[in-house]
């Protein structure tokens, strides 16, 4: 293999699981440590900047970085259960224990004339006002609502995310002079353009929830939700009850929010029930886990075919009983049982089987491109439309995704309106900027905790059930305490603490090959990368993570890392007599709108 | 050294040998050795042979004298028995132990110091007796517990780290150990662990008294140019006469070496030790030929490495003294005490 080219980001970028599986890139190992240090307030600012909504996220966010975590490599085979570091609610620890961090928010600069809008005021829109607002854009966010927040406020329910963070966390964002027009639904895009904004972002999501058309469906529509408009209606309090027994149809994370909130609201026999199997369900694991705790039963292999009525009263939801099969090609497709139809009786029903795109509000003349989904046709990198001056990001541009999705399409979004309005190619994206930072602070001594702690995930205290049940508004979960985070953040491996090896000072004494606690170390003979990952000394199988392979040493030998299960103990740099390894934090600096013009050349060459 | 311990995670994948103990389980305490040293290497080498053989930690009885060598018996083999004796005096505790419970696997660890200076006449009637024993000598040429004087086995013309050479005449103590009649003597290098582990495991395997002497890098104090016993110059002068396999059985596949290219010996317990041979003139059955070899290429400036010569019909010193097969703490009160007809006609056969 040719030696790993450590001069770009990707190869150390990629070692830090979490922040690469992260769309908006978060140095999740970074706001961890200032966590540990009881630097509340540091680590909140980090995520601030990265991903807008420390506190929400802290709550709601799918989390990609947990599934992707190295702990759980690290920990399978090696007795207890394999379970990440608990990275989402670490984030909540930094919202809850902050403190006032107003000073620290960027300063509104002198406007420089140019006007925004962005339509939908959810996560996406936020993101883009606030990356352009600050720099001088005189943003103007329309909504439907009348309040900021989109997804954020209409669909998670209050008892996972409490209004006071909502409003705290778009009030920092609102509060950098950004124009707020909400209760005024965008009922026309060409109107919108003839008001001389000078670049438009469309933010408004997928605002329609797909609908079942069954036998019962119109008669009994009284008694039959579709799950995200009737998640807003809670939110607003339109809707403050429920019938005694409840389906619930779908097996998403709206889904999961419709059945709990179900259950604060009267539903006292709620039942989840979902076509697929269970594993195959698209809702979060921790979701289900989260319903079920509240005792509502999740059903599988039901497929719904009938509303059954009296007089248009909703008396029972029939479903036909399925199994799984494959097909000769090995594809999973639902079969009938052939068992006989299973009637579950209910006083109301609760659609949440996915979202749509919605755009009626776009003229087809106007010269933007739609494909045959529905859904604008984009520039995926840069998010532009075929209009030019129109911009779309979140669940508006490639379909339903999630809070932090939105966020990072926000932030290209912005990059893209900035480099346009100012008249600049928007495909050249400025480069990130690296720091790599050695951490030795003596012989054995370096600026992180190196050493692994052994502990299990620490489970977040919950509200007891019978309170927590009793309100909708009663935040279920009551995030860590100082003590308890400390001790989960200790879990973290510090993967952007990175072995970084210099080959001509390597005298091959193979003292980090012995000392490695996971086998990750090899000198070898070089060969092409299967070959390489057969003869380390633990065969690298996972070839989702690299190799870092170093140039010919002295005997003709390589250095070979598999960067799987790397504890980032530094045990091979303390053991180095020469140091060869040192440990040094990768820290990545995405550029956001407005980077300087140099960076930009820059960008050029490794574009 | 380090401050943290070494952390118990492993890889996941880690292999467990026939007693289901992985690797890791034949480590001891994490070292306090400088960093890069080659004793280190030479420990994991130990950690990897034992690991390999399916021989059970607590079945080992490591000892050692003092010096940086002799520290490490703490760094490998956790769960085994150990001794750290005094100065130079390893080889007669060695002994002693051996002779009251022959049942152990007896494993020595001494340096350049320990067995060529003060323990010399130790190192020599161990070997003369033919204790059954693995005899490791971790040689860097250099007293580094006292920062770095020449020890006895510096070669004329070695540099100091100071930039002083060295006058006096070096033991060899490869050369000293085939003159005593060492049934196994071979020579490693810590940086060779390919080599290395192999040899540790036939001497391991070995019945009678085998020594390895591994020339150890000193990186504190003789790892510089003009140093013969620095990671560069053993890897440029470095003269491999064979490399070993130790095979359970015959039956076993192999490397494809061509023919003529390999020998195999028998070896009492019914391994195989299997030779590929890296030089054709070099036979290791002939101590004679061994003892020229060597100081031809030695006056050349090589260091001759590999399995070096073996008796695999050697016995060891319970064979001569026909002592009791049972160690003497498993001996009950009735066999040390055969009673008063027994005494009797012993006394009456010494008339």
């Amino acid at each position: 293999m040719h030696p790993t080219d450590t001069s770009k980001p990707d190869h150390f970028h990629k070692v830090v699981d979490c922040q690469w599986a992260c769309p908006a890139h978060t140095p999740v190992p970074e706001y961890i440590r200032l966590i540990a240090a009881g630097r509340y307030a540091d680590a909140y600012m980090v995520n601030w900047h990265s991903n807008v909504f420390p506190g929400i996220l802290g709550r709601t966010c799918d989390r990609p970085c947990e599934p992707a975590c190295r702990r759980v490599r690290v920990e399978t085979n090696n007795g207890n259960e394999a379970e990440s570091v608990a990275i989402c609610r670490l984030k909540r620890v930094a919202a809850d224990h902050k403190g006032d961090i107003q000073a620290r928010l960027p300063q509104r600069a002198a406007a420089n004339g140019r006007r925004v809008a962005c339509v939908g005021a959810g996560p996406a829109s936020l993101t883009v006002a606030r990356d352009l607002a600050h720099l001088g854009y005189q943003v103007s966010v329309f909504d439907r609502d009348p309040k900021a927040g989109g997804f954020m406020r209409t669909q998670v329910p209050r008892f996972r995310l409490p209004e006071e963070v909502i409003d705290e966390e778009i009030g920092y964002i609102l509060g950098l002079g950004i124009q707020f027009h909400g209760g005024t639904p965008i009922s026309s895009l060409r109107r919108l353009l003839s008001d001389g904004f000078d670049a438009i972002f469309v933010g408004s999501g997928a605002p329609r929830g797909r609908d079942l058309d069954l036998p019962g469906r119109r008669e009994a529509a009284a008694r039959i939700h579709i799950g995200i408009d009737w998640l807003a209606s809670v939110s607003f309090g339109h809707v403050t009850s429920i019938g005694k027994r409840v389906i619930v149809l779908g097996g998403g994370n709206t889904a999961m929010d419709c059945c709990r909130s179900a259950r604060r609201l009267g539903g006292t026999a709620v039942k989840v029930i979902v076509r697929s199997g269970y594993d195959e369900m698209k809702a979060s694991p921790w979701e289900k886990e989260d319903a079920q705790h509240e005792g509502i039963p999740i059903l599988n292999y039901l497929v719904p075919v009938e509303f059954e009525h009296e007089k248009g009263r909703l008396m029972a939801v029939r479903f036909r009983k399925v199994r799984p099969e494959l097909d000769d090609r090995g594809a999973r497709r639902l079969v009938p049982s052939g068992e006989p139809d299973q009637r579950i009786e209910c006083d109301e029903a609760i659609i949440a089987v996915g979202q749509e795109n919605s755009f009626p509000w776009i003229e087809r003349d106007l010269g933007l491109a739609f494909d045959d989904g529905g859904l604008p046709v984009l520039d995926t990198a840069t998010l532009q439309s075929s209009l030019p001056n129109v911009f779309f990001g979140g669940d508006a541009a490639f379909g339903p995704k999630n809070i932090i999705w939105a966020v990072a399409h926000g932030h290209e979004a912005a990059i893209s309106m900035d480099r346009w309005m100012r008249g600049e190619d928007v495909r050249l994206r400025p480069p990130p900027r690296v720091h790599m930072t050695s951490q030795k602070m003596g012989i054995h001594e370096w600026s992180y905790d190196n050493d692994i702690s052994p502990e299990p995930r620490r489970k977040v205290p919950w509200a007891a059930a019978e309170l927590a049940l009793k309100s909708i508004r009663v935040e279920v979960e009551l995030g860590f305490d100082g003590s308890n985070a400390w001790k989960e953040a200790q879990r973290c491996l510090n993967c952007d603490v990175q072995t970084v090896f210099k080959r001509e000072l390597c005298i091959e004494c193979d003292a980090c090959t012995d000392i490695c606690p996971m086998d990750c170390i090899t000198f070898t003979t070089n060969g092409d990368e299967a070959d390489l990952r057969r003869q380390l000394r633990a065969p690298a199988l996972n070839v989702r993570q690299d190799l870092y392979v170093s140039d010919s040493l002295r005997t003709g030998r390589v250095m070979v890392k598999d960067e799987d299960v790397c504890l980032h103990c530094g045990l091979c740099a303390e053991r180095c007599p020469t140091g060869a390894w040192d440990m040094q934090k990768f820290l990545l600096e995405l550029s956001r709108a407005a980077p300087d013009r140099e960076s930009v050349e820059a960008g050029r060459e490794i574009r | 050294m380090t401050w943290i311990a070494k952390p118990r995670l492993h890889h996941p994948t880690l292999a467990r040998n026939s007693l289901g103990y992985t690797r890791r389980d034949y480590e001891g305490k994490v070292s306090t050795l400088c960093a890069g040293c080659g004793h280190d290497s030479i420990s994991a080498a130990i950690v990897q042979a034992f690991w390999l053989m399916d021989i059970a930690p607590h079945r080992v009885a490591k000892l050692s004298g003092i010096g940086c060598s002799s520290k490490t018996p703490d760094y490998f083999l956790g769960p085994a028995h150990g001794f750290n004796t005094v100065h130079g005096r390893m080889p007669s505790v060695l002994t002693g132990a051996n002779l009251a419970n022959r049942s152990l696997i007896y494993l020595g660890v001494s340096g350049d110091g320990d067995s060529a200076s003060i323990g010399l006449g130790q190192f020599a009637h161990a070997i003369r007796r033919g204790v059954d024993m693995t005899y490791i000598v971790e040689n860097n040429g250099v007293y580094g517990l006292t920062k770095g004087q020449f020890s006895a086995t510096a070669d004329p013309g070695s540099v100091s780290k100071k930039g002083v050479a060295n006058t006096d005449g070096p033991l060899d103590l490869v050369g000293l150990a085939l003159l005593l009649g060492a049934s196994f003597v071979a020579r490693g290098f810590a940086g060779d662990k390919a080599q290395l582990v192999p040899l540790v495991q036939a001497a391991i395997s070995h019945k009678g008294s085998a020594i390895i002497d591994v020339i150890s890098p000193c990186i504190a104090f003789n790892n510089h140019a003009g140093s013969t016993k620095s990671y560069d110059y053993v890897r440029e002068h470095n003269e491999a006469v064979n490399q070993l396999d130790l095979v359970p059985s015959r039956n076993e596949i192999t490397v494809d070496y061509a023919a003529g290219e390999t020998v195999e010996l028998a070896q009492h317990d019914g391994t195989f030790l299997r030779l590929h041979k890296l030089r054709e003139d070099y036979d290791p059955h002939d101590r004679i030929g061994a003892m020229n070899y060597l100081h031809e290429h030695q006056a050349r400036g090589e260091v001759v490495t590999g399995l070096l010569y073996v008796d695999p019909a050697a016995q060891d010193l319970h064979a001569g003294l026909e002592t009791v097969e049972t160690p003497l703490n498993l001996l009950s009160e009735a066999e040390l005490c055969p009673g008063a007809a027994v005494l009797e006609h012993i006394n009456s056969s010494l008339r």
